[in-house]
């Protein structure tokens, strides 16, 4: 029980920020519960919900997919344009993007899963970009049928909310997933798929499963961007956001219990102040030489991934920990 | 007939470019088993530094200053190749999944950076006046710049191949593409080997970055990505590790490209690379040619 109090009672925390009118200086630009800031929080949540759901295929089954993004941006552009060309209501666009974050990656795992190691990634890579080019064809998707309490500046909280039990939500699943009986295969999977292969498992139905879990908690991932963003981007659907996924992952800790989690919060929060911060006065005293790069979140970001994979190889989650090297991911490529 | 021509024509120009990314990928793949992320950065690296000479030269005309400019960008896109091999790959031989994540990192921070300093719009590079004209072929008007890059993309192919098959440093790569312990086991040291595949993947790269200049008429920091990923398509269609596959694939990709963007609707191009890449993988797992540094 003295594992579960402190998980507990940070989501319980977490649960009652937007009645909290506390102001934390450095951190957030205004009070815990203004809707610039719960904005900020409901997409660190996402995200690091989303990074989960990554690190069920990266970190746990030893997939290295690089194109995650495509199931997110199902969940976005199909839930959008369910609603916004095809007129249907809210609850009906949800349930046929749900069923769609099946079937999508049961066809597309299924072809995909058939090669493994860089050649998984780079048809995952391809499906993606098949993906994107079709979400730049018509980048054009806004909402008009959220229920009300989803809309409006004064319901942000709800939002918040709603990207608090998705980012919890995904996490439960998640662990009683890898818990499961098929969870185990997929880490000895991940660890040594030709043993997996010996002791008489088919490891391509486990791949497959891992892969279809993962890409529906992505797709309802989307959706809770959707009504967070009350529209879409055609950013989310390239290749160069599984890298963001990817390097939130590793940054984190990759197929460790809070890593991903950690990691998603630590980058998305990072990736929007980050601007603002390089704004402060500290920095923009400094040289140009310094601040140009400095200005630059991407760079920075770039910047700590490689040195997390040269100086804190398990990711943030296992600093100061005995290093534990997960030697099998070594085997995935 | 004349639209067949020029999309032909356009199309080989294109599969010079993607060959020339393809090429490199694919020996550092077949060599070291990095898949290398940062090898659009090479490209970036290169034009640009080809772009930035050009604005500091003034004085001379047009056509010598690019000639100038670009033989700059193909010296830094080589020495940052062998760089980021000696500085950011060699401490992490053997662990792979490390390396390719340093090289995803490495391309991010480039890309960023790129933009950070010269903003994303793309800059115009100043290019020599014949490179705009055209060359009229069997009723089709060419630009003269395609001519360019097939020539370029085939002098690099066949001195690629003859690198492989003719100098002792060619047979070290080939052998080491297909057995690495081996070679290693005979007492050569490959890791000098790993340093100029690294230093050849970033000439060729530099070189598709010059050429990309000449083909968009501009640089800018996204395109090393963009074109990256069809460059990773061709090298899994082609098959990893082997020059010729490459060349093939390079120039098939690019004109399934061509035809379907212009006699389908734009976007279709690049939807039917990923077509033909699903279905090439379903019936022939290893891509076109088995693995083999030929």
């Amino acid at each position: 029980m003295k594992r579960l109090a402190i998980p507990v009672a940070l989501v319980a925390l977490l649960a009652f920020a937007p009645k909290l009118a506390v102001d934390i200086p450095v951190l957030f630009k205004s009070s815990l519960d203004s809707p610039g800031t719960l904005q900020l929080l409901a997409l660190m949540l996402t995200f690091a919900g989303l990074a989960f759901t990554y690190d069920l295929l990266f970190g746990y089954t030893g997939l290295l997919s690089f194109g995650h993004a495509l199931y997110f941006a199902v969940g976005v552009y199909v839930a959008g344009i369910a609603m916004t060309r095809w007129h249907w209501g809210f609850w009906p666009a949800v349930l046929f993007t749900a069923a769609l974050g099946i079937v999508l990656p049961l066809v597309f795992g299924a072809v995909s899963l058939r090669v493994g190691g860089i050649a998984f990634a780079m048809v995952t890579l391809a499906f993606a970009q098949a993906g994107s080019v079709l979400a730049f064809k018509n980048p054009g998707v806004d909402y008009t049928k959220l229920p009300s309490g989803l809309v409006g500046i004064l319901n942000t909280k709800h939002l918040y909310w709603l990207a608090l039990a998705y980012a919890v939500g995904v996490f439960l699943i998640g662990r009683w997933a890898i818990n499961s009986s098929p969870g185990r295969v997929w880490q000895a999977i991940r660890e040594n798929e030709l043993r997996v292969e010996v002791l008489g498992l088919r490891p391509f139905d486990f791949k497959l499963m891992a892969f279809v879990l993962a890409s529906f908690l992505a797709t309802i991932g989307g959706i809770v961007y959707l009504v967070l963003i009350s529209g879409a981007s055609p950013e989310v659907t390239g290749p160069s956001f599984t890298l963001a996924l990817l390097v939130m992952v590793v940054i984190g800790g990759a197929g460790s219990r809070w890593g991903a989690l950690v990691g998603g919060l630590v980058y998305t929060y990072l990736d929007h102040r980050l601007a603002d911060l390089a704004g402060s006065h500290a920095i923009s005293t400094l040289p140009s030489v310094l601040r140009t790069p400095l200005q630059e979140p991407l760079f920075i970001l770039g910047l700590v991934f490689i040195l997390v994979v040269y100086f804190a190889p398990g990711g943030l989650a296992r600093l100061g920990r005995i290093r534990r090297r997960p030697a099998a991911l070594e085997e995935a490529l | 007939m004349s639209t067949v021509v020029l999309l032909i024509i356009t199309g080989f120009g294109l599969g010079a470019m993607y060959f020339l990314i393809a090429s490199g990928l694919s020996l550092i793949y077949g060599l070291m088993g990095v898949l290398n992320f940062a090898h659009g950065a090479f490209l970036t690296v290169g034009s640009y530094a080809t772009w930035y000479t050009e604005t500091k030269l003034g004085g001379i005309s047009v056509a010598p200053r690019f000639v100038l400019a670009a033989l700059v960008g193909l010296a830094v896109g080589t020495v940052f190749a062998a760089l980021v091999e000696l500085v950011l790959i060699r401490p992490l031989y053997g662990r792979h999944i490390e390396q390719v994540l340093v090289t995803v990192g490495l391309g991010l921070c480039v890309t960023a950076l790129a933009s950070a300093i010269w903003t994303n719009d793309a800059k115009f590079v100043s290019l020599p006046r014949w490179t705009a004209r055209t060359t009229g072929v069997l009723g089709a008007s060419i630009p003269n710049d395609r001519w360019l890059e097939i020539a370029t993309a085939a002098v690099v192919l066949f001195a690629l191949q003859l690198f492989l098959r003719r100098t002792r440093y060619g047979l070290i790569v080939r052998a080491g593409v297909e057995n690495r312990a081996m070679v290693t086991a005979l007492g050569i040291d490959v890791r000098r080997a790993f340093t100029l595949v690294f230093a050849i993947g970033g000439l060729a790269a530099a070189l598709a970055g010059v050429l990309s200049a000449l083909y968009f008429g501009t640089v800018d920091p996204q395109r090393g990505t963009s074109l990256l990923i069809f460059a990773f398509i061709v090298v899994v269609i082609g098959g990893l590790g082997s020059i010729g596959g490459t060349a093939i694939a390079a120039v098939v990709v690019a004109l399934v490209q061509q035809f379907a963007n212009y006699y389908a609707s734009s976007g279709m191009g690049d939807l039917s690379v990923v077509l033909l890449l699903a279905v090439v993988l379903l019936v022939r797992p290893h891509g076109l040619t088995p693995a083999a540094a030929t």
